[in-house]
This record gives structure tokens, C-alpha cells and sequence, in this order.
């Protein structure tokens, strides 16, 4: 199977791969998909608490060059996004993007879902310390 | 040392180039058809032909009439199958095979039960090995063939298929070995491994593409195939078609070079594959082989690299050609049925990577695979959750997944 440059590109450059302290308040993690299935992405924003910008994003991903290039690119399309615009973000935005071939659509979903589970998990966390401000 | 190295044997081989000197005049001035009895065109086909007969029936321990040609390996199988049950037909209607056969014999399987044919499909024990004791329980007395290939193309296990013979002899059934990967690499011979039929193809050995044969057993006892192509009746009415001249020249003359090469390449194989072996473990951690290491292919490695995908590696590695058992890498986006069976999990059979090592690698290539793996691994796994988690002391098997 050939690969698109951008994927290429993302494989071999990855883009803010890291971790960062998940107890952190301002910090959401998300982490989707099974080692059975041949994906585990895990995704984690820091949000800046005032502005409720995205200040930073880092991923770590299990799974194939697509999987890992969709997961690259959401973190660098997720900073300096606010958290409502995060949430916007569709998978066939990363399908055009990376032009993925069909069978790698699903990498762009689990891509998705990752960035929808560290919102969410960032909201749960956030929602106590709003209400004692 | 050039670029890409190809390390990927079990799947196709190069041509030797010997093979391919052999075959040319079989393209050009000695173009006659092997059928033809009236002039000197057709003899010249047919000596080549005959030749070639002999030099495969004599790297198997065969005399040369009992070699059918046929256009590969899946058609060898084929031809295998469905000739016994419907020669056998009014013996019986029971085949016995194994979970981890090539899909040219599962399929023909599935095939045959349509028409109510009954197949039992071995399970394999852990280290990829049939369970004699079973095989024994599973014949019955409306069995007429047992197929159980030679050595696997993925994990490279090699069946105790003397064992297996002997068994099908005694409770007369016939045996019929797939030895697609095992001949011209390892010892194989057809009275001392108590073998009935026995599927070959020419480019798992150093021939060309499109030729194959079936060998079918003339005496003790004399077995009876069913055609599954009607038309002039060759190759003793089992497979007509005019034959692939070249190509069986071809076949025939790979087949003399690894009787001659065997033994060296044996022992040179070996070397490689444990160096590989060691390198890799000794620079890795988390590594498993899959399957065997006593029962194995000397040119074989099969192995899993935990936390690391296989698709994801063999990009990392494209200047290397070897496969993976990884889903992201087959058709169907399932992972290897083969490593399933032996009670791989999923996720093991994902990071799975087989190297097939041939008659054209170097030792040079072989430490350039190694360092380049070791470099690629950490690269991934340094990306990988997983293998965060794991170095965190995280049990992976108590985590809740939402597979998608």
C-alpha cells in the first residue's frame, strides 16, 4: 500500500508526542480503541483555564502510519483552538487532509473519538472548579 | 550492499539466475509442445520436460512418473483434494485437515463440504505442532484423507510428517502433505516420510512463477486421483493442459540446484536466522517467537515485538521487504489465523513481523535488517501507549478498552 506524503511525513516527523500529568485540572486525556483491535490512540489537551484556549495537545499512539499521522495531526490542529471549536473537528476533515484511503477511514474516527474523549474528560474535571469560582 | 533488501522468501524467491539461462531456449529455438510426437520440435519439449521429471522426482525421493505438472501450488492442492473425494467416494466422505493449512486448502475444504463432504480441521498445540493422539482420535472409518502441509509459510513449524504418514498408513488413509515450503529447503522424501500426495511449486525454490506439480504415489499404494479439468489428457490423465515447457524446464533445474545447495544452505541459513535471533533479543525486550524453535525452518523467523503495530513497523522498515500478521496488513482486516491458532492473542499477532531468509541474502544485509528493526522498535515504542503503560507497571489485560 502507498502512502500519502502528509502521512509519510507525520509518520516519520511525529508532532507533539509526549504525555502530560493526567491528575493535572486543566489537563484532558482521552484514550480510545483496544490492543486487540490494532489501535490504542491516546490523546491529552492543557486548557487555559481563563481563555479556555488549548494551550498545548500531545498524543501517543499504537497502531499503524495512518493511525499515527491522524493522532499527529489532530494535535497540532487542536492548539490554540477553544474547546467548543475542538469539538468541531470531523474525521473527514483528517480523511482530507492525509487523503486517506478508505481503509484507513477508521484511523481518522478513532482520531476523532480521541479528541471527544480528552474534551470530555477535560469538562468533567473542569465542571467542580467552576462552580467554586 | 543494495537497496531494498529482500527478506520475504517464504512468500515468492528470485529466480535463479541459472534457472532462467536454462529456460531461454525453451522460449526461442526449442519452442515445440511436449505433446507433439511427430517431429523433432515436440521431442526436444518433451525431453526437457522428462528431465526436469526426474530432476524434482529425484529431490524428493519419487521416481519420475509419479510427478504431475500443474500451473502452481493452489491448483496442486486443488487437484489434491477434489481428485481423492471424488475418486474415494464410495470409500468414504472424511477428510481430516489442519486449522493453519494455506487457504488453497481450508477453501477447497469449505468447498467440499457444500457437497457434503465432512472436514475436521486440527486445532494446533501451542508451539504450532500437531497432536499426534488427536489426529489418531479424529480418523474414522470413513476417512479417506488426511492434509496436513509440511511446514507452515508463517511460522515456518515443521510437522512430524513421517509420524503423520505412518499413522495414515496404518489406518489406510492417504496422506497429503502441501510441502510448499519445505522442499528444496530441507530434507524431503517421500517413502521415508510415508507421503501419498504431495503438493510443489516452483517459485518457492528459486523457478519461475506459474509452474507447480503434485506428486502422486504409483505403488503402496497406488493412488487415484479424479482430473478437475477435462481435455487432452495429459500428465496421465490427471491434468490436461499443454504443459508450461519452459517453466517445468525452469522447475526442474531449481530443483537440481537445491539437491546439490541444500546442505549449505541449510547450515548458512541457520546462522543468519539466529543472528538475527539474538540480535534482536538482546537488544530488545518484550520480544516472543511464534512457534517452535526446535521443529522450525532453518531460514525462518517469526516474532512479536509487544506494544509496536506491524503495519507501523513495516513502514518504518520500507527498505526492507518482510510481512506481518498484523490485521492492517491482510485483505481482510483480520490478524493471522495461523498465530491465532496457536493461542496468540490479538494483539500479539499484531505486532508480529516473519523474516524468510534466501539463497541471494548476505550476512551484511542480514545486520543491517537488525539494526534497523532495533532502531525502528524503539522509535515506535517511544510513540506507543501501550508501551508506556506497560514500563508504568500497568497490567494491560485489567484495562477497559472501548474497541471500536
Amino acid at each position: 500500500m502507498a502512502y500519502s506524503e502528509k502521512v509519510v511525513d507525520h509518520y516519520s516527523n511525529p508532532r507533539n508526542v509526549g504525555s502530560m500529568d493526567k491528575n493535572d485540572p486543566n489537563v484532558g486525556t482521552g484514550m480510545v480503541g483496544a490492543p486487540e483491535c490494532g489501535d490504542v490512540m491516546k490523546l491529552q489537551i492543557k486548557v487555559d483555564p481563563i481563555s479556555g484556549i488549548i494551550e498545548d495537545a500531545k498524543f501517543k499512539t499504537f497502531g499503524c502510519g495512518s493511525a499515527i499521522a491522524s493522532s499527529s495531526l489532530a494535535t497540532e490542529w487542536l492548539k490554540g483552538k477553544t474547546v467548543d471549536q475542538a469539538m468541531e473537528i470531523k474525521n473527514t476533515e483528517i480523511v482530507t487532509e492525509l487523503a486517506l484511503p478508505p481503509v484507513k477511514v477508521h484511523c481518522s474516527v478513532l482520531a476523532e473519538d480521541a479528541i471527544k474523549a480528552a474534551i470530555n474528560d477535560y469538562k468533567k474535571k473542569a465542571v467542580p472548579a467552576h462552580a467554586n469560582a | 550492499m543494495k537497496l531494498p533488501i529482500y527478506l520475504d522468501n517464504h512468500a515468492t524467491t528470485q529466480c535463479d539466475p541459472r534457472v532462467v539461462e536454462t529456460m531461454l531456449p525453451f522460449f526461442s529455438e526449442n519452442f515445440g509442445n511436449a505433446a507433439s510426437r511427430n517431429h523433432s520440435f515436440g521431442w526436444v519439449a518433451e525431453e526437457g520436460v522428462e528431465n526436469a521429471r526426474k530432476q524434482i522426482a529425484d529431490l524428493i525421493g519419487a521416481n519420475s512418473k509419479e510427478i504431475v505438472f500443474t500451473s502452481g501450488a493452489t491448483e496442486s492442492n486443488n487437484l489434491a483434494i477434489k481428485g481423492v473425494a471424488e475418486m474415494y467416494a464410495e470409500r468414504g466422505n472424511h477428510i481430516i485437515t489442519v486449522a493453519t493449512e494455506h487457504k488453497a486448502i481450508l477453501d477447497t475444504c469449505k468447498h467440499l463440504e457444500k457437497q457434503g463432504i465432512r472436514v475436521t480441521y486440527l486445532p494446533l498445540q501451542g508451539d504450532g505442532l500437531v497432536d499426534l493422539d488427536m489426529l489418531r482420535d479424529a480418523i474414522t472409518d470413513k476417512t479417506i484423507l488426511v492434509s496436513i502441509m509440511y511446514a507452515n509459510n508463517e511460522i515456518g513449524v515443521i510437522q512430524n510428517v513421517s509420524e503423520i504418514g505412518k499413522i495414515c498408513k496404518e489406518r489406510g488413509v492417504l496422506f497429503h502433505t502441501d510441502g510448499v515450503q519445505a522442499v528444496g529447503k530441507i530434507p524431503v522424501n517421500v517413502i521415508k516420510d510415508n507421503i501419498d500426495i504431495m503438493s510443489l511449486t516452483a517459485h518457492k525454490m528459486y523457478g519461475p512463477k506459474g509452474v507447480g506439480a503434485l506428486y502422486v504415489r504409483r505403488r503402496n499404494p497406488r493412488v487415484q486421483i479424479s482430473a478437475q479439468m477435462d481435455g487432452g489428457g495429459h500428465e496421465r490423465g490427471m491434468r490436461s493442459g499443454t504443459l508450461n515447457v519452459p517453466g517445468i524446464v525452469g522447475f526442474g533445474k531449481a530443483a537440481e540446484l537445491c539437491n546439490q545447495l541444500m546442505e549449505t544452505e541449510m547450515a548458512k541459513h541457520r546462522i543468519m536466522r539466529d543472528r538475527l535471533k539474538t540480535t534482536l533479543e538482546s537488544a530488545l525486550e518484550e520480544t516472543y517467537i511464534n512457534g517452535s524453535m526446535t521443529s522450525r525452518l532453518p531460514h525462518n523467523l517469526n516474532m512479536s515485538f509487544a506494544y509496536v503495530e506491524g503495519e507501523s513497523l513495516l513502514m518504518g522498515i520500507n527498505d526492507i521487504a518482510v510481512s506481518s500478521g498484523s490485521a492492517c496488513t491482510s485483505a481482510t482486516l483480520e490478524p493471522s489465523y495461523v498465530l491465532k491458532a496457536l493461542g496468540l492473542g490479538d494483539d500479539l499477532a499484531h505486532t508480529s513481523i516473519r523474516f524468510g531468509i534466501g539463497r541471494f541474502n548476505t550476512d551484511e544485509e542480514i545486520d543491517y535488517v537488525a539494526n534497523k528493526m532495533i532502531e525502528v522498535v524503539n522509535k515506535l515504542r517511544e510513540l506507543s501507549p501501550l508501551w508506556e503503560m506497560f514500563k508504568d507497571g500497568v497490567d494491560l489485560s485489567k484495562v477497559e478498552w472501548t474497541a471500536h
